[in-house]
């Protein structure tokens, strides 16, 4: 089948960008989004022009490489899916596609349509860790977790870190990937330590970061390839003014400990 | 996960420690829309109580300015019910403008394309419904309170400045422009409490599977309420029903 692609091109951070028109003639339906992109960038090497750069990995939707806005949907029409994961059957001969990065301040574009997700690095930094004894792995049962916990945990840890959670709110909240994060760990007896001050330091983060801020819209969630829920979002919030309201300065800490 | 530039260091440990907390707290988004949603509570108790106060008109003249007496002649209720709404109003208004301003800057560079997936148009567009609200509170203040936007704002007892509730309606509303206006306003309020109302349990951190459905349900059915139940009234006074 036949696609005609509209490509983000921008040589780098600093340059301006523009959509570029490509026709692609021969698109198998067996093809994944990606391999169409491999064709493409063939033909614009052989034909000596700069290929199309766009980020991947795995290709098997869990390393959170790859991403693209496919007309203005993050990670295209599959709901569920990574856009290595999106196969061309889902499009029509003819289709016309805007293929656009992740926008949002917090992710300047590096070139194309990869941008810089090192937020999300600082914001994991900022709290995504938990305090254990080094040394020898602990036994596997010492600590009971009731099944519906881990089960709610698991979930959350799901998040590959895509940032189309981002890319898709309409305020560019990163809210989505902050709460899965802190969830994940907040909803084990092995994070609860670090629980509120996790939420505090993450949050603080992700302000400084810039991100918007969550309009509870919805959007991150119908477009989250690990169906990470907002009732984490939730979490994150109850999490959080604990903290700011509850939790004590270290120094304030009982010394009877 | 991506190529990182070391150009914001990570926060650390400091947060919890140092810091005015109220600050710490007010600083975030977070904190922002914890404020939004108390205030935003309190707007939504109070239009659903006013809704239900001004329906009375329909019990005819005495009912109605009988109403207003009671809320003149009960200065506790009347002045502490303004004070906690216009202080919720005042705060309402400026974190909006700075939650407005965090998320416009947090996307310079907008899309070519744009299409939501699941999301209600009432949640995308709070930040111009609220806005053109603000507007409109301001003139309904002018219009049915003070009176200096009534072309003849009359008084039941002049001498205590108390105004005629129901002769001010019937005289307001006769002006279809100025229907038109609140219908217009009715329908804004609408769309920002359908979105609101359930909006603010997740602003405060409540979420849950088996109430979230509920609170939804609920939200969207009063903000239609607040329109049907609003907007009869200019249009009965309209169609010449309540005269
Ligand atoms: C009749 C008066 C009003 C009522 C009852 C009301 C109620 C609410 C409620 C319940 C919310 C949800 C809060 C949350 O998500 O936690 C909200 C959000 C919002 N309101 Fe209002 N509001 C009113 C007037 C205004 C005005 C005058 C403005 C203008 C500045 C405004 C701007 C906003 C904005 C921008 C949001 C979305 C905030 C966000 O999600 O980032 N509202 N409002
Ligand atoms: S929450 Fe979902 S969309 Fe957001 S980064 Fe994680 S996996 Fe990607
Ligand atoms: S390339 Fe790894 S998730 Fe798509």
């Amino acid at each position: 089948m036949k696609i005609t692609l509209h490509v983000w091109r921008q040589k780098d951070r600093n340059a301006q960008g523009k959509l570029v028109r490509y026709e692609c003639p021969n698109v198998s339906e067996h093809m994944s989004f990606l391999e169409m992109l491999d064709v493409l960038n063939e033909d614009l090497t052989t034909k000596g022009e700069d290929p199309v750069a766009f980020e991947h990995d795995c290709r098997e939707g869990i390393c959170g490489s790859c991403g693209i806005v496919i007309n203005g949907v993050a990670h295209g029409p599959m709901p569920g899916t990574t856009v290595c994961q999106l196969h061309m059957r889902h499009f029509k001969d003819g289709d016309e596609l805007y293929l656009e990065p992740w926008r949002a301040k917090a992710f300047p574009v590096m070139k194309d349509l990869i941008v810089d997700r090192g937020a999300f690095d600082r914001i994991i930094a900022a709290g995504g860790y938990i305090s254990v004894p080094a040394g020898s792995a602990p036994d596997g049962n010492a600590i009971p977790v009731p099944k519906e916990d881990s089960d709610r945990a698991m979930d959350a840890a799901q998040c590959i870190g895509c940032g189309a959670c981002v890319a898709a709110c309409p305020n560019a909240s990163a809210s989505l990937f902050t709460s899965a994060k802190i969830s994940h760990l907040g909803l084990l007896p092995q994070g609860q330590p670090e629980r509120y001050e996790r939420a505090l330091n993450m949050v603080q983060q992700m302000t400084i970061e810039e991100f918007g801020a969550c309009g509870n819209i919805g959007e991150c969630e119908a477009v989250c390839p690990k169906r990470i829920s907002i009732e984490n979002i939730a979490r994150m919030h109850r999490d959080y003014m604990n903290g700011a309201f509850s939790a004590r300065p270290n120094a304030e800490a009982g010394s009877a400990g | 996960m991506s190529v990182g530039s070391a150009a914001q260091p990570a926060a650390g440990a400091k947060a919890a420690g140092d810091g005015s907390r109220l600050f710490l707290f007010y600083n975030s988004p977070v904190g922002k829309k914890a404020v939004m949603a108390v205030t935003g509570l309190v707007g939504f108790g109070f239009v659903i109580g006013h809704m239900l106060g001004n329906l009375q008109i329909f019990l005819g003249p005495e009912v109605m300015n009988a109403y207003g007496m009671k809320l003149h002649e009960t200065p506790p209720l009347l002045y502490g019910a303004r004070t906690v709404l216009l202080g919720a109003v005042a705060l309402h208004i400026i974190a909006a403008l700075q939650l407005i301003k965090m998320n416009s800057d947090a996307r310079p560079t907008k899309y070519a394309k744009v299409s939501p997936v699941t999301s209600s148009y009432a949640s995308r567009t709070m930040w111009w419904s609220g806005p053109i609200l603000g507007f409109f509170i301001v003139y309904h203040l002018l219009h049915f309170t003070s009176g200096a936007a009534h072309p003849n704002f009359t008084y039941q007892d002049a001498a205590r400045h108390i105004p005629a509730p129901y002769e001010n309606v019937v005289a307001g509303f006769s002006n279809p422009l100025v229907s038109l206006f609140y219908i217009i306003a009715m329908i804004l309020l609408m769309l920002h409490i359908n979105h609101g109302a359930w909006s603010l349990f997740q602003s405060l951190g409540l979420n849950h599977p088996r109430y979230t459905p509920l609170i939804r349900t609920v939200a969207r059915t009063a903000s239609y309420a607040l329109l049907i139940g609003n907007c009869a009234i200019p249009l009965a006074v309209l169609a010449g029903v309540v005269k």
